[in-house]
């Protein structure tokens, strides 16, 4: 094993009742906390070392799904190895790939496990905080064992640094866990969409199972049975789960809150709540029968329900089986097997150690601020102090306030209240400025984006898109350019509570905003 | 007696492959082939033939 991290190998782990029990110990006690209330974060959102056993925490602290602060400066990347999948859901288009972890309407390039691993090594040698590889489709990583694990095992000989990850559906996990744990795979992501097969009969119209294509209940039934036995397994070999959820409106809204009491139960470290995408154009049967997605305040009330369950991830990008780079931003199109052929790859671990040494002083630096401005925040200012309001917050990353309202294809959403500014999301956006000048058709799209939003925070913003912000409600800020995120959230919130307790304006509750469906590809988008 | 695979409709997903008892089906430009002298559409062997149960794409498989 590498210097570059301190990771605990998971067979070893596995062999360690101790480790077990602390995993379990993490979860029960709300993970890594959204059960301490106030100020404290879960590990979805920002939760640091003070929140979980050092071995846990040096486990999440690089991986850009499970640690949110981690997701603004470690990139990860997928590989579609994998394409063929052993279960049919009503949400998913197989001519396209997997929506359970890519959105549906985009094609990956499949890689052989070789053309994978070299692929791998090129993007690593390129992004030094390349720290993830997962393998997440774009069919079900298990429904393709070998091509699957041939991946990690080449990978591991010559990468041995790099995290691995897989996603699956959970119907051959139990027969699967112990080679799993053969791997560096600390991090399982297992789909589950409900905990009863009357709700599931509604999502999966089949699974093949034992050499036989079972239908209904009992295909349901099956594939539950299978997602908690492996779930378990996974707990007792102490490998970290996440588990992804698609909320599908009238099917498993309310459903998904008994999903996390019952995940957290097996000990799942993180619970993924998504959206349901299903544009008829996708040719998805729920695309096809018009079953809606959710609207982003029915996503955010049922993920505020299952707060003080197993932890929430928040910061996911659904992003497709073929990513590379930072959440958020996709730069596949530079690492092609033809472009690949061209580069010269050199893999340097010292180079990526430096490298990443260096990300984590910033990222200190960070959470150092945050800190310090959570702890100045809380004054008792005679308003009522569970008044809660949402931003959007324009970035490039490093945790500040530093992109151009124009330039921006998402914005962060944090709630902020007088003690704390929680990051609870994001919302992609069409790219409002092409060019260097705004596009006026492709502002009401931000504004519907942003549209349950009080404020949002710029480094710069033009006077037309300010004025129009103003006209929906939504107050465009630059004052805070290239301050650190929460604590811009914080001092620009309690300006507003000021203004409220002179009687400037009266806090009013903001509509709901439409969550953008389609393909999100950020090279592709930008370059168009 | 031999199934065959439309091409047009393969998405190339290759799960029909390992399923074949018979190991008739193989990669032909980026979709599936079946080797009809190889194929026994599963004939005593399982209930139903393998590479349909599996297959995501319905009707993309069709008697020869």
């Amino acid at each position: 094993m590498s210097s570059a991290t301190v990771y605990v190998d998971a067979s070893e782990l596995g062999k360690s009742r101790n480790a077990v029990s602390q995993i379990l110990e993490t979860a029960a006690s709300g993970g890594c906390g959204t059960s301490g209330g106030e100020g404290k974060a879960s590990c979805g959102t920002s939760a640091g070392p003070d929140d979980m056993p050092e071995e846990i925490w040096n486990k999440v602290k690089n991986h850009p799904c499970y640690s949110e602060e981690a997701h603004h400066h470690y990139a990860r990347m997928h590989v579609a190895v994998a394409p063929a999948c052993n279960i049919q859901c009503n949400y998913c288009n197989r001519k396209y790939d997997c929506s359970n972890e890519s959105r549906p309407g985009v094609v990956s390039q499949k890689l052989t496990p070789e053309q994978a691993v070299k692929k791998v090594v090129a993007v690593a040698s390129e992004i030094p905080q390349m720290t993830v590889l997962g393998i997440a489709g774009p069919g079900d990583a298990l429904a393709n064992p070998k091509k699957t694990f041939d991946t990690f095992r080449m990978l591991q000989e010559q990468a041995p640094d790099i995290k691995l990850c897989l996603s699956t559906n959970g119907l051959a996990l139990p027969e699967l866990a112990d080679e799993i744990c053969k791997y560096n795979i600390d991090h399982v992501t297992i789909t589950i969409n409900m905990v009863d097969p009357a709700v599931g009969e509604k999502i999966y119209p089949w699974i093949f199972w034992n050499h036989k294509r079972v239908t209904g209940i009992e295909a349901a039934t099956i594939l539950h049975e299978q997602q908690m036995l492996g779930l378990e397994m996974l707990t007792a070999r102490g490998v970290l789960t996440k588990i992804n959820s698609v909320l599908i409106p009238g099917i498993n809204d309310e459903h998904l809150i008994e999903v996390n009491r019952e995940v957290k139960k097996r000990g799942a470290f993180l619970h993924n709540i998504m959206p349901l995408i299903s544009e008829a154009e996708h040719g998805t049967v729920f695309g096809l029968t018009g079953q809606r997605g959710p609207s982003a305040q029915e996503l955010k009330a049922v993920q505020d329900a299952c707060m003080g369950g197993a932890n929430l991830m928040r910061h996911c990008r659904q992003c497709r089986a073929d990513a590379v780079g930072l959440l958020g931003e996709d730069r596949s199109a530079e690492f092609t097997l033809d472009k690949i052929d061209e580069m010269e790859v050199v893999y340097d671990l010292d180079k990526r150690k430096t490298y990443q040494d260096k990300v984590e002083t910033e990222r200190q630096a960070q959470h150092a601020a945050k800190l310090a401005a959570l702890a100045a925040a809380n004054v008792d200012d005679g308003l009522d102090a569970h008044m809660k309001v949402l931003i959007a917050v324009a970035t490039e990353g490093h945790g500040k306030v530093n992109q151009h309202f124009g330039h921006a294809t998402e914005f962060q959403i944090f709630e902020v209240s007088r003690a704390q500014a929680l990051f609870v999301g994001h919302r992609r956006v069409d790219l409002y400025c092409q060019g260097g000048y705004g596009e006026e058709e492709t502002l009401p799209s931000v504004v519907s984006a942003i549209n349950d939003c009080h404020a949002v925070l710029v480094s710069k913003i033009g006077a037309c898109p300010r004025d129009e912000l103003k006209a929906a409600g939504i107050d465009a800020v630059d004052q805070y350019a290239h301050e650190f995120i929460e604590k811009a959230a914080l001092s620009w919130f309690a300006g507003y509570r000021e203004r409220i307790a002179r009687g400037e304006l009266i806090h009013q509750v903001r509509g709901d905003a439409q969550i953008r469906q389609g393909a999100f590809s950020g090279a592709a988008e930008q370059a168009a | 007696m031999a199934l065959k695979i439309i091409a047009s409709m393969c998405t190339g997903c290759s799960a029909c492959e390992p399923e074949c008892p018979n190991v008739a089906i193989r990669e032909k430009g980026g979709t599936f082939i079946i080797d009809p002298a190889k194929c026994t559409e599963c004939e005593g062997q399982f209930d139903s033939p393998q590479c349909v149960a599996v297959c995501p794409v319905d009707n993309c498989i069709k008697s020869a």
